[in-house]
């Protein structure tokens, strides 16, 4: 086994080279390559976490954001509540007042056509007795020649009464 | 060679040769230490081309970097902890040197350099000096009672002391003997296989038929020894990370 074959001059140099080989590289890798790896490794974990620092801060904003907008759509909404509620209650208030007024016209009109329908009937009322009468005259004077004026007037009114006229 | 003489030799694979002509010759530079700076020079070269985009976004090699970067330093922190950041370079060293050692000698022509006992121990001895030298600053006299576990009976301190300290000697010549022994046996088998190709192909009108058999075992094996190669690479480096935990905290 040429492994084994220790008087070999060739062993104890490759051994030589291979500790100066080795450290060279531990040298090499310790002092510029590792480093170097270290460096890019390390900027992107950096800029990794800024970029998730940024998304969080960009989503409270966003997160802010929708709050006010949901606060100002709430509150939009209970003003234009309140301005309905407001005109439908003025609206209201003026619709009774006009049939109010209305009411209070038409039992006016009422009363004075009742009062005239009243007078009316009385100027008919009195008109009633006396064409009664002056018929009632009339009558008697074609019929019998003469009247009485007196006790015309009382037939007369007792027929009223009778009626229920007087 | 073997085919042309009709035997079998496996082992002619891992004779150490002087390269570079007489320069290399005189000051003892075999093909083994050839490809030890090979190695070197490619773990350096991905690490610094593949850094030097600087991309946030990695490319392929950049990733390769990168991931091979977080794994070791996975293992490390992951064994030893946050303390263990500094010997971090050191194990990325030592992983991937011995990794690349392992795959640059799966291809062909090539000499897999952590199959030589002398280097696989020479890695495990400057291991074992590390953690004894760590252990011994970072605990002074303290690390001797590493020897003798806290709370047992005193009496049985004649069993435990020798017990403890061979085994703490053994770590070097496990993990040496581990690596070394894993890329011989691989190497071997392969060249064997690849012996019976050669040697079967030339048995007249049959022998390109019988031939696929150890063909197709090659090609197995060839998968299978690159897992090995990764995997002997993560043992030797997982088995410091402890050996380094060890020598932080004292068990």
């Amino acid at each position: 086994m040429p492994q084994l074959d220790f008087g070999n001059p060739l062993m104890i140099a490759q051994i030589v080279w291979l500790l100066i080989i080795f450290g060279v590289l531990y040298f090499v890798l310790s002092t510029y390559a590792l480093p170097r790896v270290e460096e890019v490794l390390e900027d992107r974990r950096r800029r990794i976490e800024g970029d998730l620092e940024a998304a969080q801060a960009a989503k409270a904003e966003a997160d802010a954001a929708i709050a006010a907008h949901r606060e100002a759509t709430s509150k939009a909404r209970a003003e234009a509540q309140a301005a309905i509620a407001a005109a439908m209650q003025s609206a209201q208030a003026e619709a009774t007042q006009r049939s109010e007024a209305l009411a209070a016209r038409l039992a006016e009109q009422i009363t004075a056509a009742e009062a005239r329908i009243a007078a009316a009937r009385d100027s008919a009322m009195g008109a009633l007795r006396q064409v009664s009468t002056e018929t009632t005259e009339a009558l008697l004077q074609r019929l019998t020649g003469q009247s009485d004026q007196a006790a015309v007037g009382a037939a007369v009114d007792r027929a009223l009464a009778a009626r229920g006229l007087g | 060679m073997a085919a042309e003489t009709g035997t079998i030799d496996a082992l002619s694979q891992f004779q150490l040769t002087p390269v570079l002509g007489p320069i290399g010759a005189a000051v003892g530079f075999s093909q083994s230490n050839a490809h030890m700076l090979l190695a070197a020079g490619l773990i350096t070269a991905l690490i610094m081309f593949g850094m030097s985009a600087r991309a946030v976004v990695p490319g392929r090699l950049q990733s390769l970097a990168e991931s091979s970067y977080e794994f070791v330093q996975g293992l490390v922190v992951g064994q030893v902890g946050e303390e263990g950041k500094r010997f971090f370079p050191f194990v990325f060293t030592l992983f991937m040197f011995v990794l690349f050692g392992n795959m640059l000698g799966l291809l062909p022509y090539a000499f897999t350099y952590t199959s030589h006992i002398a280097v696989t121990f020479g890695l495990a001895a400057i291991v074992f000096v590390l953690i004894t030298v760590v252990a011994l600053a970072l605990h002074g006299r303290k690390f001797f009672g590493y020897f003798f576990p806290e709370g047992a009976p005193l009496w049985l301190a004649p069993i435990i002391i020798p017990v403890e300290i061979v085994s703490y000697l053994s770590r070097p010549v496990s993990l040496s003997i581990r690596l070394f022994a894993n890329m011989v046996a691989g190497h071997v088998m392969l060249k064997v296989f690849a012996t019976f190709i050669v040697l079967l192909g030339g048995l007249g009108a049959i022998g390109p038929l019988v031939a696929i058999l150890p063909l197709s075992v090659n090609i197995a094996l060839v998968g299978f020894e690159v897992l090995v190669a990764f995997l002997q690479a993560y043992v030797f480096a997982i088995l410091t990370s402890i050996y380094l935990h060890d020598a932080v905290h004292l068990h």
